[in-house]
C-alpha cells in the first residue's frame, strides 16, 4: 500500500491530539509514515505506532529553532524524496499550513488548507473543508503533483492501530537559503493548566458582555473541564489573551459544546464556531445574531445565569 | 530610485456581510455582491506607510491579482496614501488557486521591484493564510510572517510573532515578505484629501502576456487543486431560547445534562 507522510505536531516530544487524528485519517488513503522533527522522537514513537504509524522518520537540527518556518521545510521534503508519499497531511497550525504551502511549490504540488475531514477517493483523496465562516461545505481534490493537505483540529476521532512505528533517523540538509529569518528568542506562554482551545471538546467563551471580568467563564469552565474563548472585543479590551480568541483572525474551534456569554455572534466569532456540535448562549438581549444559531440560549444577565449554572452542575456531581 | 520599495499585496473580495456563494463552475461567485478590499489587508498598508513615515526615501506600491472590479480594493489602499498600484487582471486568470495566484503575484512584484513585500495575515475570502508564506519561497527570499510588530531599520527587518506556544523575536535581511495580523496596529482611515489624491495616482494594468506567463500555465483549467462539490449547509435549527425567570442557569443546566453533555 501506498505510503503517506503525517508531520507530527509535538511538544518535547508529547504527541498532540490532532497528529493522532491525522494518523487515523492517513489510514484510508494509505500507511502513515510520521515526520518528527525536534527532539524527543523515541519518546513519542510508542504513541505513534499505536496508533499506526509503519515508520517514524526522525531529525533534530539545531536549525529547526534557531531559524523560522523553513529548516522544517527542508526536513519534510528530504522526507517526501525519501518516501515518495502518495499523500501528505499537515494539522492546520499556523506553522504547519506555512510549511505545507512551501512543500506544494517545492514538490509541484496542489495544496487544501484546513480540512475537516479526507476520505479515499477514486481519483486520489477527498477532502471537506468548511468555507464562507461555515455557511458553505466544499469537498476538492489535488489534481497536480502529490496531495498536500492541511487538516484542523477535532476533524476525526483518534482510533488506535498499531504499527511497527519504528524510529529511523531523517538525513536533513539544512540549506543556506533557508536560514533567511533567525529567531532572536523565544518566550514560552505560561501554561493555564486548562485544556488546548482548539482540542477542548467543551469551550466556554466570553464577550464585550463579561465587561472585565472573566472569572464567571472561568469558574464554568472548570466545573465543565473545559478551555475558555473570548471574543475580539475582549481580547481588544486586554480582558484575555489574544491566544483564547476564537473567530476569523483567531482560533477556529468545533468542540462538542459551545457556550457562548455576552456575546453578540459577528460573522467573524461565526466564523471560528458555527461548526461546533452544541451550541448554547447566555445574553441579554434577545435580538443578537448569536440566537440564531443556538440549540439552547437564555435571554438574561450572564452574571445570574452562568453562576447559577456553574452551581448547580456542581451541586448534581456531589 | 527610492531606496525602499515596499510593496503591498492587497485582495478584493466578496464583502463577509453579504450572502456569499459559488458560481456554477465552483469558483466564488463574484457577480451581484459587494466586493471590497479585504479588511485585514488594511492593517498591510498601514504597516507600509508607517514605515515609509519612518525612512526618507521609500515608496509604497499597492499590488493586486484580480478582475476589473478589484481596481477598488486599489483606490481604497491609494486613499489610505500608497503612491501607486499594479493591477494584473486577465480573463485567464479566473479560478486560480494559491499556487497560480502566488505565481503570478511573484512575477508582478519582481516586474514591480521590491525591497520589502507585505501582506496581511489571511484573506477574508479565501482566508488560507498561506500566501505570504509560498511568496517568499517563490522568490526566494526570507518570510516574516503573522506579526504582531515589525520595525525595519538600514536594510534589516526586526519583528515580533506572537503563537500558541511561544512569543517570538525575528530578525532578516531585506529583501523580505512579511505579513502582519490584525494586532500590529489599527489601520488609517481614508481623509478627503486622501481620496481626491488617489484619483490622480498612476495604476499600471497588466495582463499575462505583460508578465511572460502563458495563459495556460494558469486560471481554473490548470489549477492544481479542483472544487467538485460545494454544498450550502443547512442553516442550524434554532433550538429553545428562554428568558432568564430566576432558573435559567438551573434550565441550562437540565437540557446539558439531558444532551449527555455533562
Ligand atoms: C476583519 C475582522 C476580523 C475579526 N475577527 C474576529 C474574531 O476572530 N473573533 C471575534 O470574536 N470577532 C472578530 N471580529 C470582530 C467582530 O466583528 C465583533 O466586533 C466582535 O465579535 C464583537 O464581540 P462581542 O460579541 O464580544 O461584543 P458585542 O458585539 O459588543 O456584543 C456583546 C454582547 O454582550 C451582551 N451583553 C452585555 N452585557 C451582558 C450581560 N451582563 N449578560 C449577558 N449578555 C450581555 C450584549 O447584549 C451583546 O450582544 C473581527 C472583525 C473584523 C472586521
Ligand atoms: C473558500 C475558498 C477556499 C479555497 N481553498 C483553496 C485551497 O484549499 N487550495 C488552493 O490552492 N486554493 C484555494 N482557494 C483559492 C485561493 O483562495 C486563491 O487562489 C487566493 O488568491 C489565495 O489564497 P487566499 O485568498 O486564501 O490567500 P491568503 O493566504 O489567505 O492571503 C494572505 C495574503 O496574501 C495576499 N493576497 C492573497 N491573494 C491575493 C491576490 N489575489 N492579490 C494580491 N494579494 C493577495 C494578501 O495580502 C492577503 O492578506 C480557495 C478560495 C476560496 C474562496
Amino acid at each position: 500500500m501506498a505510503e503517506v507522510l503525517v508531520y507530527v505536531d509535538h511538544a518535547d516530544g508529547a504527541v498532540r491530539k490532532p497528529t493522532l487524528e491525522l494518523l487515523t485519517l492517513a489510514r484510508r488513503i494509505g500507511e502513515p509514515v510520521a515526520v518528527f522533527l525536534g527532539a524527543g522522537a523515541e519518546d513519542a514513537a510508542p504513541t505513534l505506532a499505536e496508533y499506526g504509524a509503519t515508520k517514524v522518520l526522525a531529525a533534530d537540527e539545531p536549525e529547526f529553532v534557531e531559524y523560522l518556518v523553513v529548516p522544517k521545510v527542508d526536513a519534510l521534503h528530504a522526507a517526501f524524496a525519501h518516501v515518495s508519499p502518495a499523500a501528505v497531511l499537515v494539522p492546520s497550525s499556523v506553522e504547519g499550513k506555512e510549511i505545507a504551502g512551501r512543500l506544494a511549490v517545492r514538490t509541484g504540488s496542489g495544496l487544501i488548507t484546513d480540512a475537516v475531514d479526507v476520505e479515499a477517493g477514486e481519483d486520489g483523496p477527498v477532502a471537506t473543508q468548511s468555507v464562507f465562516a461555515g455557511s458553505y461545505t466544499t469537498k476538492s481534490r489535488i489534481t497536480k503533483g502529490t496531495p498536500v493537505i492541511t487538516v484542523k483540529p477535532n476533524s476525526a476521532a483518534p482510533a488506535a492501530a498499531p504499527a511497527a512505528g519504528s524510529v529511523e533517523r531523517l538525513a536533513v540538509t539544512v540549506a543556506e537559503a533557508s536560514k533567511g529569518t533567525e529567531v532572536v528568542s523565544r518566550t514560552a506562554r505560561e501554561s493555564t493548566g486548562r485544556p488546548e482551545l482548539t482540542e477542548a471538546a467543551v469551550v466556554v467563551a466570553g464577550g464585550r458582555g463579561v465587561n472585565g471580568d472573566f472569572s464567571a467563564v472561568e469558574a464554568l469552565a472548570d466545573s465543565l473541564g473545559a478551555a475558555v474563548g473570548a471574543s475580539r472585543a475582549a481580547v481588544d479590551a486586554g480582558w484575555y489573551p489574544h491566544s483564547n480568541q476564537v473567530g476569523q483572525t483567531g482560533k477556529s474551534v468545533s468542540p462538542q459544546l459551545y457556550i457562548a456569554a455576552g456575546i453578540s455572534g459577528a460573522i467573524q466569532h461565526r466564523a471560528g464556531m458555527q461548526t461546533s456540535r452544541t451550541i448554547v448562549a447566555v445574553n441579554k438581549d434577545e435580538e443578537a445574531p448569536i440566537f440564531d444559531l443556538v440549540d439552547y440560549g437564555v435571554v438574561g444577565d450572564l452574571f445570574d445565569v452562568v453562576p447559577q449554572l456553574t452551581a448547580e452542575l456542581d451541586a448534581r456531581r456531589r | 530610485m527610492k531606496t525602499l520599495r515596499i510593496v503591498v499585496c492587497v485582495k478584493y473580495v466578496p464583502d463577509a456581510t453579504c450572502d456569499r456563494r459559488f458560481a456554477d463552475d465552483l469558483t466564488v461567485d463574484r457577480d451581484d455582491l459587494d466586493g471590497l478590499l479585504s479588511e485585514l489587508d488594511e492593517y498591510a498598508v498601514e504597516q507600509a506607510l508607517q514605515i515609509k513615515e519612518a525612512v526618507d526615501d521609500a515608496e509604497v506600491t499597492v499590488v493586486t491579482v484580480g478582475p476589473e472590479d478589484a481596481l477598488g480594493a486599489l483606490s481604497k489602499a491609494l486613499s489610505m496614501g500608497g503612491d501607486k498600484a499594479v493591477h494584473v487582471e486577465d480573463d485567464d486568470l479566473h479560478g486560480s488557486d494559491v499556487l497560480g495566484t502566488s505565481s503570478v503575484l511573484a512575477r508582478a512584484i519582481e516586474h514591480t521591484g521590491y525591497d520589502l513585500v507585505l501582506c496581511g495575515m489571511a484573506s477574508t475570502d479565501g482566508g488560507m493564510g498561506v500566501l505570504p508564506s509560498i511568496l517568499a519561497e517563490r522568490l526566494g527570499v526570507p518570510q516574516l510572517t503573522q506579526l504582531s510588530e515589525l520595525t525595519v531599520k538600514d536594510g534589516v527587518v526586526t519583528a515580533r510573532r506572537d503563537g500558541d506556544l511561544a512569543s517570538e523575536q525575528l530578525r532578516a535581511s531585506l529583501p523580505a515578505v512579511v505579513s502582519v495580523t490584525d494586532r500590529s496596529g489599527e489601520a488609517r482611515y481614508p481623509s478627503f484629501k486622501g481620496i481626491m489624491a488617489a484619483k490622480k495616482k498612476p495604476v499600471e494594468t497588466l495582463d499575462l502576456s505583460d508578465l511572460g506567463i502563458a495563459a495556460d500555465e494558469v486560471g481554473l483549467a490548470a489549477a492544481w487543486t479542483k472544487v467538485d462539490e460545494a454544498a450550502q449547509r443547512p442553516p442550524r435549527t434554532v433550538g429553545t431560547i428562554l428568558a432568564d425567570d430566576g432558573s435559567g442557569g438551573r434550565q441550562l443546566a437540565d437540557f446539558l445534562a439531558g444532551r449527555r453533555l455533562v
